[in-house]
């Protein structure tokens, strides 16, 4: 699984963020567009698209996008 | 496993009834315009229904009830099992259902009871008042089910108000030759906290302390008696269990899955509920919503899709997951069920 292919996806999930904005060391909650329904479909679109479980522990633990990659990146 | 079959009992007529005010999501101002969009878009939930002061589940089930006695012109003597499905009774003493026995005029041969059960509760509530009327030949039964969350819910926690919504239902069941239900009935208690009310039960009774408000993060402030929920807890737990649950129901009433007419999920939110039916593998066109007009009913959400999205038909998929946790799903024969418009209190 590469992180690239995952930062795509995660970019995609946004609607007013710049996708240059955001790269693997991007602090995700400091993303305007950050909010409790955005970690939804940053789960939703782990599931759909790479068939992980994204937890919500994964989620309040991690920092970075490379974080939440490497959560999922294991299983 | 909790699998089984319930035989020889129809579903003869479904009930439901919602509280006339309407709130509206694009008015929430806990979130911002640009949240509040895509909550509507993603969550799928516009409208919420919201009962006014002092009127209760009790209230609006036993309105649906009223409106499928008076419609099959049932004799009520002939009532003789009543079972209300809520985690928003009356009163904590006395249970509720002797309260909704009274209400309908039902004669003193009749067993009544609640079952403190929320997404799950309407196909447990069928598989249990199922299980109690194939014993009883010529008997029928009344299955009510509602929760008037809005009661428990902070106006000031945007993780929760913006979900809920009131309504009530009403289920006729009678004896009939022939007839199957199939259950399966899950659950996860290591998780009993991701919803939770946590003062006013004998746990936690309430004191002075259960009022005090707390911000919790920006945006979510309730005390001690308003209702908690962990969304991504949940949101995983569905896309875990599910799926899985559907298939061996399936699998031991070898029904295949593209003979499923319509499927009626609990209500919970769009984003999810679209993971599990994709999962699944149900196409679009056989899973209603009334997300959008009626938010998140809890218990009484399968009942409210279906009076929204009326069918007769053979292989009816019915499915509810949260509080608890519990899950469970039925496959059930709606062919001669009389289904009503959804009624307004």
């Amino acid at each position: 699984m590469e992180i690239a292919l995952f930062i795509e996806n995660f970019k995609d999930c946004f609607n007013e963020t710049a996708a240059d904005s955001i790269n693997e060391n991007t602090i995700f909650r400091d993303l305007e567009e950050w909010n409790s329904m955005m970690a939804l479909i940053i789960i939703a679109m782990i599931d759909a698209e790479f068939g992980k479980v994204l937890t919500a522990d994964n989620i309040r633990e991690s920092k970075t996008v490379k974080d939440l990659f490497n959560c999922i990146a294991t299983q | 496993m909790p699998l089984f079959s319930v035989s020889n009992i129809q579903i003869k007529s479904v009930a439901a009834c919602v509280p006339s005010q309407t709130e509206d999501n694009q008015s929430f101002e806990l979130l911002n315009e640009t949240e509040r969009n895509l909550f509507i878009k993603t969550i799928g939930i516009r409208y919420r229904r919201i009962v006014e002061s002092g009127i209760t589940a009790a209230d609006l089930c036993t309105k649906a009830a009223n409106a499928i006695l008076t419609n099959n012109n049932l004799n009520r003597e002939d009532i003789q099992v009543l079972i209300f499905v809520s985690q928003t009774p009356d009163y904590l003493i006395p249970f509720t259902a002797c309260i909704i026995q009274d209400k309908l005029g039902l004669s003193k041969n009749c067993m009544a009871f609640d079952i403190n059960l929320g997404c799950s509760g309407y196909v447990y509530g069928l598989s249990i008042i199922g299980a109690l009327l194939q014993n009883m030949p010529g008997a029928k039964g009344l299955l009510l089910v509602g929760d008037c969350s809005s009661t428990c819910i902070s106006m000031q926690d945007k993780s929760v108000a913006p979900l809920f919504s009131d309504a009530g239902s009403a289920t006729l069941l009678e004896y009939k030759e022939g007839e199957q239900m199939h259950f399966h009935l899950q659950t996860d208690g290591k998780e009993f906290d991701d919803i939770i009310i946590s003062d006013g039960g004998m746990k936690h009774p309430f004191v002075s302390d259960s009022l005090l408000y707390k911000e919790i993060a920006i945006g979510q402030v309730r005390n001690n008696l308003h209702m908690k929920l962990d969304g991504m807890k949940i949101f995983n737990f569905a896309l875990r269990e599910v799926p899985g649950n559907v298939a061996q129901l399936l699998e031991y009433s070898a029904l295949p899955k593209d003979q499923i007419d319509k499927a009626y999920f609990h209500q919970a939110n769009l984003l999810m509920n679209e993971r599990v039916r994709i999962k699944i593998g149900l196409p679009e066109e056989k899973v209603p919503y009334t997300l959008y007009d009626y938010g998140n009913t809890s218990s009484a959400s399968i009942p409210l899709t279906l009076c929204a999205y009326p069918i007769q038909s053979q292989n009816v998929l019915l499915s509810g997951f949260g509080v608890g946790l519990s899950w469970g799903s039925a496959l059930v024969n709606l062919n001669e069920a009389d289904i009503l418009p959804i009624l307004t209190y």
